[in-house]
């Protein structure tokens, strides 16, 4: 992640790039939708940073992502706003460099970090997930990061390290959506420690390719894709242990409808809406919605994570 | 050949206030016609869930116009323009076929015709149940919108088309329910609805306040006749 100067890439290549790119996007949309609105997305990404990364068969999805201009211009962070595509349109307010993260809690190692001593160690991978969204919709994602359980090994978390908790950036200058109180600000999630060492949870710290857009929660956020997309925090600027049970800002605002283990489950329906099936981003105005699968498919690698317990009542 | 103000508001306004009805409708046909590859837009009007935004818009367009239905009476009594009167049954009906087609868009493309979905919904959800709620009320004052049904219902139309009333309250909360924390549009909704009634229950009470002087007045008047006490009259 470190950038020599020899490292930075000519304007002209990365021009080429973004039309490239572009054109990937346009490929992937099936209703035609990319145009010059992928361009602009793409132009409002602020560092274009190409990274090194490998891919990793066995936890991705075969099925086609969806265009860079879906997953960027069609996004939840109401820390820009609470409409979809208001990230697209303030997150370029937002610095994720320089950037630090604040370690401590029930852990040996503690302290705060620059970004690039914490991400440095970390070969990164590409994962291709699906996404599915506690509203009822959902996408294929390709990100770019690395294990959550890598990173949190290096904290040497304590045996009264039961859980993780993660706190997004609070700043009204850099985040104009904080200036209302949706939210109890700061952002806050969390998982079980066994959650967080699960392979399938990463950080990640880009999309197709290159540095997470800032709408997309740079310089890095969590993606745990069998949970509901709130659970997968952005732009994160804390990591605490902790031996209890930590109050996430979905389950404080609203503790009937979200709860702490948010786990995709088409049998446990949201108080308000069904969340039997979902409607695929991308997939056209004609396209009927697709059932919702237990753990958004990827029951088979956590579901004996839940053994044994009750997931109507911890929803 | 000059038009009189009748001539006007019949052959320039309300042609007028008609398209405007059809503004968002047309934007949408726009963005559709997009998002199906038929014309090219400089921007994708739809964006990246087209689904969920023609649903949204037709609904926010049919409680926004159910609102300016709503203040057609208070302007016209504020303002002392008789005329507004007019355009009162059309912004009602737009209001109605917005309305409509948010549920049969809901039905027929959100759902793709699960009327299994739909029970469901209607049974389970209360924001829906309150939407089909509203809905099913304006069924039929829209049935009752000619002039033919005025004349025939005489002084029961009035009260007939008071449903609009909890329509309009349904409506707004199908809004509030629906939204997941933010929830400062759906209020401005509440607190436009909240003036408009206001107005109508605080018109209400001057005019039986002036109806009751009036009979006060009379009483004076007229000596109380014995045996029947003052207080037993109706007030």
């Amino acid at each position: 992640m470190r950038i020599k100067p020899s490292e930075i890439t000519p304007e002209p290549v990365y021009r080429a790039r973004r039309e490239f790119l572009a054109g990937i996007a346009g490929l992937g949309a099936a209703t035609a939708l990319a145009r010059p609105a992928v361009a602009q997305t793409v132009m409002n990404v602020a560092l274009i940073e190409r990274l090194k990364y490998t891919r990793s068969a066995r936890y991705s999805t075969a099925e086609t992502p969806n265009s860079l201009a879906d997953i960027t211009g069609y996004n939840n962070f109401y820390e820009f706003g609470t409409g979809k595509d208001d990230p697209a349109r303030n997150a370029g307010s937002l610095r994720p460099r320089p950037w630090s993260v604040v370690v401590d809690g029930e852990c040996e190692v503690k302290g705060r970090y620059a970004l690039d001593d914490l991400l440095q160690p970390h070969p990164l991978e590409e994962r291709i997930y699906r996404l599915r969204c506690v509203e009822a919709w959902s996408m294929v994602i390709p990100w770019i990061g690395f294990p959550l359980g890598d990173l949190v090994a290096r904290f040497k978390p304590t045996s009264r390290a039961k859980f993780v908790e993660f706190t997004t950036l609070q700043d009204p200058k850099q985040m104009p959506g904080q200036r209302f109180a949706v939210l109890d600000w700061p952002y806050v999630e969390g998982l079980r420690i066994d959650e967080a060492m699960h392979p399938l949870a990463i950080i990640a710290v880009g999309l197709y390719g290159q540095v997470l857009p800032n709408q997309n929660g740079a310089p890095l956020r969590l993606v745990v894709p069998w949970k509901y997309g709130f659970k997968s925090i952005k732009s994160i600027v804390r990591i605490r242990f902790s031996e209890r049970m930590p109050a996430t800002s979905w389950a404080l605002s609203a503790p009937r409808e979200y709860g702490f283990y948010a786990n995709v489950n088409p049998e446990v329906d949201h108080p308000r809406w069904s969340q039997k099936r979902e409607r695929r981003i991308g997939a056209g105005l004609l396209a009927s919605r697709q059932p919702t699968l237990k753990f958004n498919g990827y029951g088979a690698d956590v579901a004996q994570l839940y053994a044994g317990m009750d997931l109507a009542r911890n929803f | 050949m000059r038009l009189g103000a009748d001539g006007a508001t019949r052959w320039i306004a309300k042609p007028l206030v008609f398209l405007l009805c059809l503004l968002p409708l047309g934007c949408l046909l726009a963005g559709l016609a997009d998002a199906l590859g038929l014309i090219r837009l400089p921007a994708a009007a739809l964006g990246a869930n087209p689904v969920e935004e023609m649903q949204d818009t037709l609904g926010i367009w049919g409680l926004r116009l159910l609102l300016v239905t709503l203040a057609v009476t208070p302007l016209r009594e504020i303002l002392g323009w008789p005329r507004l009167l007019a355009f009162r049954r059309m912004l009602g009906l737009f209001a109605f076929f917005y309305i409509s087609m948010h549920f049969l868009f809901y039905l027929f493309v959100d759902q793709s015709l699960d009327w299994r979905v739909l029970a469901e919904d209607i049974a389970e959800r209360p924001f829906i149940t309150v939407g089909f709620a509203a809905l099913l009320l304006l069924i039929p004052l829209a049935l009752t919108s000619t002039r033919r049904a005025m004349r025939r219902l005489g002084r029961r139309w009035q009260k007939l088309h008071r449903l609009v009333y909890p329509a309009a309250v349904l409506g707004c909360t199908h809004f509030y329910w629906q939204v997941k924390a933010d929830i400062r549009e759906p209020l401005v909704y509440f607190l436009v609805l909240a003036v408009l009634l206001g107005w109508r229950v605080y018109r209400y009470r001057q005019r039986t306040r002036r109806g009751r002087a009036k009979q006060d007045a009379r009483q004076d008047q007229e000596p109380a006749r014995p045996g029947l006490p003052v207080e037993a009259l109706p007030e």
